[in-house]
């Protein structure tokens, strides 16, 4: 009986095994189509002007995204200052007294928090700052980004203190160090390159998000560093130039795809180069 | 002239509900070596971590009784004093990965915040690792990661760290029950040398090394305190039934 099953089993087993590959192929294919597109369409587009100059108005050719790199610079840069700090400090107390009540409190938020729609966090981002302020600003988009990188901060810091040994800061504080210190200059450098992976997941999470910045940063066709002011971002950019009927933006549209998504390809590699050297 | 450093009085220490150190008296000589020992679980380390404050790190941790320092209650300093006084190296060596070699030593400086000139340094890092037999092997690699030595090499490393900060008091908690029998002796002689100008409580389950390297020897068993005496007159002639039984191997 079991001699007669065994070439079935087998059979089975490299049918599985087919499956497997097929699903894996077909899965690589969509990413596949979205690289061949925005290769084909915005590798031709990249050159000098098109990093440097601003863009033109509609009819004349050339111009470029600079406005659009800067200010996609500057609203990580805004997002990155507020929730780098507090998600760090916030992981530290999570990891700290994970076990008290407030501390379920908070890690519950931040869960929460993470899971929430871009959309949503854009609207709060419109309330708090646009509506207070009477306009849109570069600063209403920078916390719409930061409140999305703090949960994957706050947790990644968290994750890393975590698995930091006990003893270590029991030798700090053996030492007669006091508590700040020890977690300031032993158990935050212990955990850095953890930490920075944690600031990396998160700043390649919001680099490429649109929907929030919609009503905050809104999009600005001039050059601008006054964080009070509209700002551009490249997926804003990219939203606004694809849809319009414009030969010329389309293709502005489809070189500031391809720059994107190589920034966050970069900014992957520099993650992965990090969390390797742990 | 042998006075008593540190005096622990009637110490009971709780662990949420249970009952841990149990009503412990004892004194320790000034630059003598006092072995604690007993069975897995008895309450040694609890025990020495009293004496430097550590115990304070467990919240549900609770003490009575009295510890004095030159006859003054430890309670009432500072921890960061006392801890900056009565130094301790763990069971495991715990070097600062961060750190290479020579800051590791000045670590107790740095991290507080005490600025050294350049020879200052040079010269507290050389005596620090010369007490701790470490020297000769990392001298030109100073600039190292503390963490390429081998397990030995780095529980030497975290002993000169405790030194360089010249403690009155050295608590080790099992230091030599992860090394080998070569760094094993290495730590023992050093302890011997050591003893000149510092008082050391060392906790040991190695009663060849107590009976080697230690003035007196403390037995605990189940928390309770049962024998403490000279440690030859204890390895000849144990009072406690429990004690002798421990000493030929019975238990532990
Ligand atoms: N942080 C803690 N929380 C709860 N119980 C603890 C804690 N630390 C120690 N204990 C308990 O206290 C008792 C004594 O522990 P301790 O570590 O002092 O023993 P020990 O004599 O050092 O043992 P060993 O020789 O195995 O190191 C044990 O029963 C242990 O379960
Ligand atoms: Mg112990």
């Amino acid at each position: 009986m079991i001699k007669t099953n065994m070439p079935l089993r087998m059979v089975k087993d490299k049918a599985s095994q087919g499956l497997v590959f097929l699903f894996s192929v077909l899965l690589a294919i969509p990413l596949m189509v979205i690289l061949f597109y925005v290769v084909k369409n915005g590798l031709g587009v990249m050159s000098w002007t098109f990093l440097t100059h601003l863009p033109k108005p509609v009819g004349e050719s050339g111009g470029g995204i600079s406005n659009a790199i800067v200010g996609t610079l500057i609203l990580v840069g805004l997002a990155s200052l507020v929730s780098i700090p507090m998600g760090i400090f916030t992981g530290i107390y999570l990891s700290e007294y994970g076990n008290t009540k407030t501390a379920k409190y908070v890690r519950l938020c931040v869960e929460v928090l993470q899971g929430i729609p871009s959309i949503v966090i854009g609207i709060v981002a419109y309330v708090w700052v646009v509506v207070t302020l009477g306009h849109f600003s570069a600063i209403s988009g920078g916390v719409a980004l930061g409140m999305m990188m703090l949960p994957v901060i706050t947790l990644s810091t968290e994750e890393t203190i975590k698995l930091i040994p006990k003893t270590l800061k029991e030798a700090s504080l053996a030492l007669g160090v006091p508590y700040y210190r020890t977690m300031l200059s032993v158990i935050l450098p212990t955990g850095l390159n953890g930490i920075l992976t944690g600031a990396l997941l998160g700043i390649s999470r919001v680099a490429g998000e649109t929907a929030p910045l919609l009503f905050t940063a809104f999009g600005s066709p001039f050059m601008n560093a006054n964080i009070t002011k509209p700002i551009q971002s490249l997926p804003l950019l990219i939203f606004n130039y694809s849809t319009s009927p414009y030969e010329e933006w389309q293709k502005l549209g489809w070189g500031a795809s391809f720059l994107l998504i190589s920034m966050i390809f970069c900014l992957s590699l520099i993650t992965k180069g990090v969390t390797r050297k742990r | 002239m042998n006075q008593e450093i540190l005096k622990i009085q009637n110490l009971n220490v709780y662990i949420g509900d249970t009952h841990i150190v149990k009503d412990i008296s004892m004194g320790f000589l000034r630059k003598n070596i006092t072995a604690v020992m007993g069975p897995s679980g008895c309450g040694k380390t609890t025990l020495i971590r009293c004496i430097n404050r550590m115990h304070e790190l467990i919240p549900t941790a609770k003490v009575t009784g009295e510890i004095t320092l030159y006859g003054r209650d430890l309670y009432a300093f500072n921890p960061i004093y006392v801890r900056r006084k009565i130094g301790m190296v763990f069971q495991r060596p715990n070097p600062f990965p961060t750190m290479s070699i020579y800051d590791n030593v000045l670590a107790g400086y740095q991290l507080n915040g005490v600025s050294l000139t350049r020879q200052e340094k040079d010269h507290i890092v050389q005596d620090a690792l010369k007490k701790a037999a470490l020297w000769e092997e990392v001298k030109d690699n100073l600039h190292r990661k503390g963490t390429f030595l081998s397990g030995g090499q780095q529980q030497r490393l975290c002993i000169a760290r405790a030194l360089a900060m010249k403690p009155k008091i050295l608590l080790m908690d099992e230091p030599t029950s992860a090394l080998d029998p070569k760094a094993t002796s290495h730590i023992e002689e050093l302890l011997i040398e050591l003893k000149k100008s510092v008082t050391i409580v060392i906790v040991t389950h190695n009663i060849a090394q107590a009976s080697r390297i230690s003035d007196s020897t403390a037995f605990l068993y189940m928390g309770e305190l049962v024998e403490y005496e000279s440690t030859k007159k204890m390895f000849t002639v144990p009072k406690d039934k429990r004690t002798e039984e421990y000493l030929i191997g019975k238990f532990g």
